[in-house]
């Protein structure tokens, strides 16, 4: 039976199994690759998108469980790289292999819409359900700050 | 022994295939050679558009190292171009044309630092005899600026876009005939840019090796025996013909003959490759698949019994002398204290963020493949011998990699990738899940060393006597469990032996981020912190003494490692680097007034590799459950001269601290009839944010003509932390993971 998908704010119709993790159905059916697969067991983050505004592992999402929700992705997060969290990324040259940032910049993004300034220690504890095999963690926290204060600035 | 790259090739025929891990001991006077420009030519690498974009060929792999922006920006440096002006276009395999294209060995910066550089100034002299002969003035009177030609005399100026299609037709100088610039005079080299695929990256768009779509493209995964090349007796084959989605169910009967010694690739595993419309079908197929394997003759081995086995060899004699000067036995006989010690470390595994995978497509005999190998020579070469294919027929496309630390250095997914396409002829997406790529992991061997130190009356080291128990047969040491006869403290020590002795070892083993450095350099240091202890003296101090020592002469007889190791020789260690680093990491950390109370402490330690020195310093906590917070990290570092881009350049010390962090709680073991026994994140794990402590990442400039930093940064920080939790507790660390030894992290 074929699903209806929220993605980006575009409404796409699927047939798959509902079954399908919600990540395999946007890599491989819809092709919105940014989202990437590390571990398929909720352990590493690499496949985190947001539903309705909340950091989700895909990986462990069924799709049809997606159904009706607002689906984001990395390639939905703004339309040109200019939400805050990707700005600060930029500037401070995060990634190095750069495989799990997607996922690293989707619960960033969510961090900061619900806690606008974080602590180190509130970044920690939002941050490390996500992976980082080169070791970017150090650049990851200092761009979160950056991030958190470009915000404040311009809503001032 | 000299090296060159022919002799690589051949070395690494001879050793199927460890090309880039001899270069891992080669001097940087090798290395150079390797790195011969003579070949090389402008028109290569560089295409200067009417618009003055310059667009520069970016020859070696990237997989998170920089190497997309650090040999382009010697390129750009040297043809005098604006940075921002700059595109950056990956090459395609193509070593005739662009040089050595792989990443090992943190090589690319010693074999690119002269020719790429040589290859920009190539180009600026070409764009300036254009302007010269289109002004009909001297070629020396013409200076260059930010993309532009200029004769100050006449007052004329060109911009390099407009003179490009007259340069691009001039015959090429000679590179060792062009002159390079002034180090002062830098405005690229030594200024941080940011990476070129960053932009690319946070906002998703398909980069990687796991990203490649082809039309009409089918998806496979290889179901393979829990242990090592097993083969496949029986299966449900037809069954699973008919899932949702599945199009072909193909058996590999492989081409492995386990046995004592695993070379480097090995061959191609036995398995069942399944291709389907999309991946999670194949997935889904393979949990419905019923196979009988017969597992052949690897399925006795387990880590216990690699364990009785190591103990029973360190108790022998040893097997082979890699290396020994001075009458060892009868000084540590007659030394005021010996301390003895058997320190042992883990099988481990690469687990690379992105899982190994290639999209291959087979058509009209000819062969097209998307890999993130890090070495695609030796991926082409090996796809041709197993496809019964010629090399030309090959074309190979070099995509980002997800991570590799060593792992990609090996083709056999790229392998696998060309044999199902010749088979099915239609593009092919082979992707390993991460179960299969932890269980199929060309691992880092694990080892064991004997270790007996004298030490005079004054506390002076007399003697060193190492041996090392690793794997292999009487001939050769597997992929990664070799040694060399430079490996410190030798030549220090007034008398010294190096011993190996190998158990037979049927295991795919690989080279891992600074390979036999990560696992030599925590037992060197550790042992040596130790020794230092026994003699009643400072750590740093007493390292500081025994590198002043007068070196032992070094005669090579050209057997002079173990393995897949070459030894750098004799000089090329500089112990005034090794010090330097040492001293610059203690003044950082304010090591000499370090606090010493009970449940806290510093260590420290240092290591020559890949032409690199690093030296670094952990601050440690262990609470009363054993439970070890490291609160600080320093790490010094001497890559030469130049940090070519100084925030990557800090970001590689970050990983490399972390990195090593993460490995003093992993291990990979194997059970009889089982085979791996780890399979994902949970129990192989890496560090994860909140267990990262602040690291500073200090350079120590010298003169010597910069060296790589993928792997240097790493090995000191596994001693550094150990010899902090004996700081800490009194307790010697002498078995890792770290929860081998009742601890664990925080």
């Amino acid at each position: 039976m074929p699903l209806k998908l929220t993605v980006n704010n575009v409404e796409k119709t699927v047939d798959v199994d509902p079954d399908t993790p919600l990540l395999w159905v946007l890599r491989d059916v819809l092709h919105y690759t940014g989202t990437k697969y590390g571990c398929g067991m909720g352990l590493c983050g690499a496949c985190t998108v947001h539903l309705d505004g909340k950091p989700t592992r895909s990986c462990l999402t069924r799709a049809g469980a997606a159904e009706g929700k607002a689906i984001t992705t990395i390639e939905g997060l703004s339309a040109d790289g200019s939400h805050p969290v990707q700005v600060a990324w930029e500037a401070l040259d995060v990634p190095q292999c750069g495989y799990c940032q997607a996922g690293q910049i989707m619960a960033a993004a969510a961090l900061l819409a619900n806690t606008p300034h974080p602590s180190d220690a509130e970044i920690d504890t939002a941050m490390s359900g996500n992976l980082c095999r080169c070791g970017t963690y150090p650049r990851i926290r200092q761009a979160i700050h950056e991030a958190a204060a470009a915000v404040s600035t311009t809503n001032k | 022994m000299r090296i060159d790259r022919r002799s690589f090739l051949q070395l690494s025929a001879l050793a199927g295939g460890g090309l880039a891990l001899d270069l891992y001991r080669s001097p940087l006077a090798a290395a150079q050679r390797i790195g011969d420009p003579a070949d090389l030519t402008p028109q290569a690498f560089i295409k200067i558009a009417p618009d003055g974009i310059v667009t520069i060929m970016a020859r070696a792999s990237e997989t998170g190292q920089g190497m997309r922006n650090m040999l382009p920006m010697l390129i750009a440096e040297e043809l005098d171009v604006d940075w921002k002006n700059v595109r950056v276009e990956q090459a395609d395999l193509d070593e005739k044309k662009y040089g050595p294209q792989f990443s090992g060995g943190s090589a690319n910066t010693p074999m690119g630092w002269e020719p790429m550089r040589r290859v920009g100034a190539a180009g600026r002299q070409l764009l300036i005899t254009a302007a010269a002969q289109t002004w009909s003035v001297p070629a020396a009177e013409c200076t260059t600026e930010a993309g532009h030609v200029l004769h100050k005399a006449s007052g004329k100026s060109a911009s390099y876009g407009e003179l490009a299609d007259k340069a691009a037709a001039l015959p090429p100088p000679a590179l060792n005939s062009v002159k390079l610039k002034d180090p002062k005079d830098y405005h690229i080299i030594g200024h941080s840019q940011a990476g070129v695929d960053t932009h690319a990256i946070v906002t998703g768009k398909p980069l990687f090796g796991i990203d490649v779509t082809l039309p009409g493209m089918l998806y496979a995964a290889i179901e393979k025996a829990p242990v090592f090349a097993g083969k496949v007796k029986t299966a449900n084959l037809d069954q699973i013909k008919t899932l949702p989605g599945v199009r072909h169910v193909l058996v590999i009967d492989g081409t492995i003959a386990p046995a004592a010694f695993t070379p480097w690739e090995p061959g191609m595993e036995p398995g069942i490759a399944i291709v389907a419309d999309t991946w999670w079908q194949v997935q889904k197929a393979r949990k419905q698949l019923k196979v009988e394997w017969d597992l052949g003759p690897a399925t006795g081995q387990s880590s216990e019994g690699f364990e009785k086995r190591a103990a029973e060899l360190l108790q022998a004699p040893p097997a082979t002398t890699v290396r020994k000067y001075g009458d060892v036995d009868g000084a540590l006989k007659s030394s005021a204290k010996v301390v003895e010690a058997t320190y042992q470390y883990p099988f481990i595994a690469h687990a690379t963020m992105e899982p190994q995978g290639c999209t291959a497509h087979w058509t009209d005999g000819k062969l097209e493949m998307w890999t993130t190998s890090t070495l695609p020579v030796d991926g082409r070469g090996l796809v041709a011998s197993s496809l019964g294919i010629k090399e030309s027929d090959i074309v190979t496309h070099m995509v980002r990699g997800g991570g590799s630390f060593g792992r990609r250095l090996q083709n056999d997914y790229a392998v696998e990738a060309a044999w199902i396409a010749k088979r099915i002829g239609v593009p092919v997406k082979l992707l390993w899940s991460r179960e299969d790529d932890i269980a199929h992991d060309p691992f880092r061997p694990g080892g064991t060393v004997g270790l007996k130190a004298g030490l005079d009356a004054g506390g002076k080291v007399t003697a060193w006597r190492h041996h090392l128990i690793t794997y292999g047969d009487e001939k050769h040491a597997a992929s990664g469990g070799g040694i060399g006869a430079d490996t410190y403290p030798s030549g220090f020590a007034p008398a010294y032996a190096l011993y190996t002795s190998a158990q037979p070892l049927m295991l795919r083993c690989g080279a891992l981020r600074a390979p036999g450095d990560n696992a030599y350099c925590w037992v060197a240091q550790s042992f040596l912190d130790e020794v230092a202890h026994a003699a009643g003296r400072d750590p740093l101090e007493f390292q500081l003494d025994l590198l002043s020592n007068k070196r032992a002469p070094w005669k090579s007889d050209g057997k002079d490692a173990v393995g897949d190791h070459e030894p750098t020789g004799a000089e090329a260690l500089i112990p005034e680097r090794f010090k330097g680093v040492l001293e610059l990491v203690a003044e950082k950390s304010g090591w000499a007034k370090r606090a010493k109370e009970p449940g806290r402490g510093m260590g420290i330690a240092a290591w020559f590799c890949h032409l690199g020195y690093f030296a670094e310093v952990a601050d440690v906590s262990v609470d009363a459950n054993n439970k070890v917070t490291v609160h600080h990290v320093w790490a010094a570092g001497d890559v030469g001269s130049q940090i070519i881009n100084p925030r990557a350049a800090e970001s590689m010390g970050y990983g490399g601290v972390i990195d090593g962090l993460s490995e003093l709680a992993q291990e990979i073991t194997l059970a009889e009839g089982r085979g791996v026994q780890q399979s994902n994140y949970h129990n192989h794990p890496i560090l994860r944010m909140k267990q990262v402590p602040p690291i500073d990442v200090y350079w120590r400039r010298t003169d010597y003509a910069p060296t790589g930093l993928g792997e240097p940064t790493l090995p000191p920080i596994l001693p550094a932390v150990t010899n902090a939790i004996f700081a800490a507790t009194g307790k010697r660390i002498r078995t890792i993971p770290l929860q081998k030894s009742g601890f664990s992290w925080a």
